[in-house]
């Protein structure tokens, strides 16, 4: 019988012939924290007496989540992880950088086949690099990176194939919204997903990294994609010029297998206040939006701005709508400045944030007011998410979505304007 | 760790997909770092109440995938410094699970629709089994995997590494 992706990686970093149901002690070659949750991790890593990471790469922290810092008690929290850093000579991607999800990939220390873990939910982003990434608490990956190694339960997985072309103004956070809904919030708990097929490989690698970023959204473990030439050159283009890929065996087992036409989506939003309450956008013809939000780590990439660009330029948002603008990292930041993405949105009304995480998760840079409804790229829409549980509506859409929505000060089917 | 434990339930609207945003909001998680602050703020923006109202020793009931969301560990944390000594749920997500178990506060997988909001219940921790107090009715919980009973008998991961010096789980 032959393997999975998962099941492959899990064998070459535990020495053991693993399948899925096997409970499996694996080297790890790579482990990220970020500012809401590192100071747990450090706590317990200077209780084992940690003298530096074992992991076989290293590990990194992010301090993105509160990016700049807003106020004295998360000063304190960043003062804390760049002492322990400095101590023990662990990089810190500090203020600006930009999202984990995007610096850690750009840093070039996640390669295909790698296994990583990240205190972060979203580490599952890096499958787009044909990685198996995980998130998990700030035990584990203070474990991880104590003793280099950690214990995994070597997940079943789910193909989704994907064919046919992604209608104009549909992109891949329609398609993960789609899956999303289709398997609803616990569908693919602790599975390891593998999208497949030619509209996937149609994908620029800003898509997969989306599509990957979402996956924990229902549940799943890691959603590694396969290795191409897109991966590879988008590897090289970030320092890699050596990878071994990993691929799943042709008489693999997958626990289910689905099969979805990419050219019979729509534009899609996911109501509040679960992820999973999806529907198409032209339903919500008529919902008012105050804020809408640009950027994060599902949607924060060149190609999502360029895209809401291409939707704004020479217009302008609507009266009453507050456009906030948060590039994924500093390089797709200069990346966007130097395509004139940059002043194409400024001109059409938004306000830039710092590289970061935005307003996603409530700190800082947009909390909404009271009874406010927010369209946005994020990843997630529970209520006070953004900071305030008063009446907030968020709806997570596309970024074409939004830019179209930002327009009409209403959600907008982007193909409407 | 104490192996039958007993307490009041505390249940939740929503019952499915109780996040781990509406466990320990991060406008709280991002800026105070000390657990016994945050069991003030437990489930504040789901059932404002909960936090004056659980005693410690009570116990979470919900249905499917609670703990979805976010990979906050201050979620388990501060659940458990909140007082609540265990959770009984349909089923969990998956990074709420390990980090559960991972600092010592066990979680239990049953049906769940025969347990109402305030019923005094009791855990058997060693045999799975919650038991109505009053009625004397009695489920059987899935059995808890070896990998994290022995996690919880070490008292969660850390500790687990300091006794064995890595990982011992068989």
């Amino acid at each position: 019988m032959g393997k999975t992706i998962a099941e492959k990686v899990l064998s070459s970093h535990s020495g053991t012939d693993a399948h899925a149901g096997d409970i499996v002690i694996a080297s790890v070659d790579y482990c990220m924290s970020q500012d809401g949750t590192s100071t747990m991790m450090i706590r317990e890593l200077e209780s084992l007496g940690f003298s530096g990471p074992r992991t076989s790469k290293g590990m990194a922290m992010v301090i993105d989540h509160n990016s700049p810092c807003p106020s004295v008690d998360v000063a304190k929290i960043h003062s804390t992880m760049r002492t322990f850093a400095r101590k023990n000579s662990i990089p810190v991607f500090d203020v600006g950088e930009g999202v984990c999800h995007q610096v850690i990939p750009e840093s070039g220390n996640v390669l295909p086949g790698d296994l990583v873990v990240g205190a972060d939910s979203h580490t599952c982003t890096y499958g787009a690099l044909n990685a198996c990434a995980t998130g998990l608490g700030s035990a584990d990956v203070a474990a991880a990176a104590h003793t280099g190694k950690l214990w995994f339960k070597v997940p079943h997985s789910f193909r989704m194939g994907v064919s046919g072309t992604f209608p104009r103004l549909v992109s891949a956070k329609d398609l993960a919204l789609h899956a999303t809904a289709m398997l609803t919030a616990d569908g693919a708990t602790y599975k390891s997903v593998e999208y497949v097929g030619d509209a996937i490989r149609a994908l620029d690698m800003d898509g997969r990294f989306t599509i990957a970023n979402m996956a924990v959204e229902i549940g799943a473990k890691f959603c590694p994609f396969e290795c191409d030439k897109k991966t590879a050159t988008w590897l090289s283009g970030h320092g890699v010029t050596s990878l071994k890929s990993v691929c799943s065996d042709e008489d693999a087992s997958f626990e289910k297998s689905y099969d979805l036409d990419a050219s019979a989506l729509a534009p899609k939003v996911a109501k509040p206040h679960a992820v999973d309450n999806v529907c198409d956008a032209s339903t919500l013809k008529g919902v008012q939006i105050q804020q809408a939000v640009l950027g994060t780590c599902t949607n924060g990439r060149l190609s999502d701005l360029r895209a809401a660009a291409t939707i704004l330029k020479g217009k302008h948002v609507k009266n009453g709508v507050r456009l906030i603008v948060a590039p994924a990292s500093r390089g797709i930041l200069a990346e966007a400045m130097e395509a004139g993405i940059v002043s194409e949105l400024l001109k059409a009304g938004a306000t830039f944030v710092a590289p970061g995480c935005g307003p996603c998760v409530g700190t800082h840079a947009g909390i909404p007011s009271d009874g406010e409804n927010v369209i946005s790229t994020a990843n997630r829409n529970f209520k006070g998410r953004m900071g305030n549980n008063k009446d907030v509506g968020i709806y997570l859409a596309s970024p074409e979505t939004v830019a179209a929505s930002c327009l009409r000060g209403e959600i907008t089917d982007p193909r409407e304007v | 760790m104490t192996m039958i434990l007993e307490g009041k339930a505390h249940r939740f609207v929503p019952n499915d997909d109780i996040n781990t945003d509406y466990i320990i909001s991060g406008r709280y998680k991002f800026k105070i770092d000390d657990m016994n602050e945050l069991a003030k703020h437990v489930m504040e923006d789901i059932d404002p109440e909960f936090a004056s109202r659980v005693r410690s020793g009570d116990v979470i009931v919900a249905g499917r995938n609670f703990g979805c969301g976010s990979s906050r560990e201050q979620a388990p944390r501060a659940l458990k410094a909140a007082g609540v000594a265990a959770i009984v749920a349909k089923s969990y997500a998956r990074i709420f699970y390990r980090s559960s178990f991972n600092i010592g506060l066990p979680l239990l997988e049953c049906d769940t629709d025969w347990i109402q909001q305030g019923d005094a219940i009791s855990i058997d921790l060693t045999v799975g089994t919650i038991t109505n107090v009053a009625t004397g009715k009695t489920a059987r919980a899935t059995a808890i995997p070896k990998t994290m009973q022995v996690l919880l008998a070490d008292g969660g991961l850390i500790p687990h590494i300091k006794k064995h010096g890595g990982f011992s789980l068989e």
